[in-house]
């Protein structure tokens, strides 16, 4: 079982995030950056399978230079190898044009299964699975709170607000999975002291046969035109209790549809 | 190893650590509680062996990475003390013991199926003056029997062998009292009742005890090295020991100071935030170079060793400077903190006491005087 998860840099969503006002993309260089947590459960789920099933493990990042920081940490994990695609070209990309960039690197690797992470924090958008299954002609099993690989099938319960849609596709397939499916372990002293010994390839859009032309802030299908500050916290609603403050606070609840 | 290298350890085992938030080691604290599954958690990951080499299913490292990982690991607020002597303990059967013994026991420890981190060496009338211990094993045909009472031996309870050091030949029977002392590896497993562990209640959340050893019955492959010299196999280990628990202290005063600062930032009394007293700054500060001079000293110790060219002058004043820095950091932190210093849920009067500890164990401070007095500066000795 050859799997590929595809592993995203993105700034630690636990510190103040920026927009980079010269050109509205997300400011990267001055961010604390992380791997995408979401993506540490399929890397999990990707390990699991393995060491049950024997195969390989390989990481796939598009990303700058600085991405290396999450491929090492997916390779002190336990995944055998990484394959990143970087070049300035691809700064300011849109999804669409991200997953061209992505699809291209995956014609080129041998694999029975993609998985990723359900969202990435940056952008939130979950739809790179989506893109992928349709440029590869590929089943989706988007939102996996759990995953089983028997024979040539991936069977998936995609996590709903009410319960969970039993799904069912043949390999090799795209799993998304969310942050109930496991619990990701931590990089052990001996996966930190392998991870630097395990290779690493880089390749540019013209290894991948892509033209420059093609991604990039100025073809992107989508743009940032402005961007605001979050507005600082409000006052807040004060519940003035004179006996019908319980009620009081339920109608409050309710008025915000959060009971 | 490069800085990168060692860079990465740290950020590999800060992450774990960090993994065990302030109300973990609260609720370990306010019960008295073996911290079970963060020991376990630093075992599985490989973090308790890399002191053992390769060959035997350890990490192969030295001192000086060994030293950097109990560091970050205490710098996240957790405390080393329930499982370090897993690191070091096994030093003396890695200098000492036979190829057997080796073979048996290290690739078992390394793979965290064995726990050798009790070490039973004080004795209620032999405290800094070891030689005067009078626990005995008296030799046998088939081996040793060990009769005697020790004092503060830490981890029996969650260790499966112990590391005994007993009398062999009487102190007024040997031509320098160092020698006649011989080093035992103890299978508490298979001991029974022969040796019984009674806990002491400290101020700290920490497992150990007064033990009592009546006719233990030891095989003659249970003693480690040579009979007679158990004390100088001792010392190279407790160089080792001085050396990582200098480490702890560094990380220990890192948090402290972290944890303080921040708190001054925040604390606004009389209009401004307290830490814009130089009151209030100039404790931390100087701490915080005290902490410094004591990480270098530490540096050279750990490099010292790893060349094997330890001397246990570098060892002791690293563990002396380093111990001092992180009480001086811990009583900024408790002034800085106020009231709130007091308060369990802030954590600082937990690590105050646990930072005590290092001033008076594994080796006195004084005792550390004493050796500078009389070895460095050519004094007489107490
Ligand atoms: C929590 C804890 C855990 C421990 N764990 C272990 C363990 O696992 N194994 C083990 O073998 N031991 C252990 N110890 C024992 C520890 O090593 C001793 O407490 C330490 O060596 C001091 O011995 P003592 O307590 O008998 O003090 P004493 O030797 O009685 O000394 C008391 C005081 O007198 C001072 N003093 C003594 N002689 C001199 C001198 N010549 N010059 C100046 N001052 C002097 C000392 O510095 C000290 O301040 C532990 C102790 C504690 C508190
Ligand atoms: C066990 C306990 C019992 C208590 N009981 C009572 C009680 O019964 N009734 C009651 O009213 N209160 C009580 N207190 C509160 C106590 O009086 C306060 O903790 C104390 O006044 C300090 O205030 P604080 O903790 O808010 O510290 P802060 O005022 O926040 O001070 C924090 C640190 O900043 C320093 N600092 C602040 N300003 C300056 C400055 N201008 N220059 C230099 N340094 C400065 C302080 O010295 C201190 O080191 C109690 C506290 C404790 C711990």
């Amino acid at each position: 079982m050859n799997i590929v998860v595809l592993v995203k840099q993105v700034p630690d969503s636990g510190s103040e995030r920026k927009l980079d006002p010269a050109d509205n993309t997300v400011a990267r260089a001055a961010a604390d950056n992380v791997i995408n947590e979401m993506d540490e459960y399929a890397i999990e789920e990707a390990l699991t399978i393995k060491e049950a099933q024997g195969g390989e493990v390989t990481v796939l990042t598009v990303g700058p230079d600085s991405a290396t920081d999450a491929i090492r940490k997916a390779l002190s994990m336990g995944a055998d190898k990484a394959v990143h695609v970087v070049d300035d070209a691809i700064h300011g990309s849109c999804a669409v044009q991200t997953s061209a960039v992505i699809a291209a690197a995956l014609g080129q690797m041998e694999y029975d299964l993609v998985m990723c992470g359900a969202e990435a924090t940056d952008a939130q958008l979950s739809v790179m699975p989506a893109l992928l299954a349709e440029r590869l002609g590929l089943p989706q099993l988007s939102g996996a709170r759990k995953v089983t690989i028997e024979g040539g099938t991936a069977k998936v319960e995609r996590q709903t607000d009410g319960g969970f849609w039993a799904l069912e596709a043949p390999l090799p397939a795209i799993i998304s999975t969310w942050d109930t499916i496991n619990e990701p372990r931590y990089p052990s002293f001996k996966g930190i002291m392998a991870a630097k010994k395990k290779p690493v390839e880089t390749r540019s859009l013209a290894d991948l046969g892509l033209d420059a032309g093609s991604v990039g802030l100025a073809s992107a299908t989508s743009k940032v035109l402005d961007f605001a500050g979050r507005p600082p916290k409000g006052e807040g609603v004060k519940v003035t209790d004179e006996g019908d403050g319980a009620q009081k606070f339920v109608d409050y609840l309710a008025g915000q549809k959060i009971v | 190893m490069a800085e990168t290298d060692l860079d990465d350890l740290r950020a590999g085992v800060r992450e774990l650590a960090s993994s065990f938030p302030a109300e973990y080691w609260r609720r370990c604290d306010a019960a008295r509680e073996y911290p079970e599954e963060f020991v376990r958690a630093l075992t599985d990951a490989g973090w308790l062996s890399v002191l053992i080499p390769e060959q035997y299913g350890g990490g192969g490292l030295g001192l000086a990475e060994a030293s950097v990982i109990m560091e970050e690991i205490n710098s996240t607020g957790a405390s080393t003390s329930a499982c370090h002597a897993q690191m070091y303990t096994m030093g003396a059967l890695l200098r000492h013991g036979s190829d057997a013994q080796k073979r048996s026991y290290l690739p078992e420890i390394a793979a965290g199926k064995l726990r050798l981190q009790a070490f039973a060496i004080t004795e209620p009338d032999a405290g800094s003056d070891t030689t005067r211990i009078t626990t005995f094993a008296r030799r046998t045909p088939e081996g040793y029997v060990v009769n005697g009472r020790k004092m503060w031996i830490s981890r029996v309870q969650h260790s499966d062998l112990m590391l005994l050091l007993a009398r062999t030949t009487p102190r007024d029977q040997v031509a320098r009292r160092t020698e006649g002392l011989s080093l035992f590896l103890v299978d508490l497993r298979a001991a029974g009742s022969a040796v019984r562990a009674e806990p002491i209640n400290t101020m700290v959340n920490h497992e150990t005890n007064a033990v009592f050893i009546d006719d233990l019955v030891l095989p003659a492959d249970a003693l480690v090295g040579v009979e007679g010299q158990g004390f100088r196999h001792v010392l190279s280990g407790m160089n080792a020991e001085r050396i990582l628990l200098a480490s702890e202290s560094i990380g220990d005063a890192r948090w402290f100071l972290d944890t303080a600062s921040a708190y001054a930032r925040d604390r606004v009394v009389f209009g401004k935030p307290i830490g814009d007293n130089q009151g209030v700054s100039f404790p931390l500060a100087r701490a915080w170079a005290d902490m410094q001079a004591a990480s270098l000293v530490r540096d050279r110790a750990a490099e010292l060793f790893d060349r094997g060219e330890t001397r246990g002058t570098d060892a002791n004043v690293a563990k002396l400077l380093a111990s001092e820095a992180a009480w001086a950091a811990a009583n900024a932190a408790m002034t800085t903190l106020g009231g709130y210093g007091m308060a369990a849920e802030y954590d600082v009067e937990r690590k105050f006491r646990e930072s005590r500890l290092y001033l008076v164990a594994p080796v006195s401070n004084n005792l550390i005087l004493d050796h500078i007095a009389g070895h460095v500066l050519g004094l007489g000795r107490g």
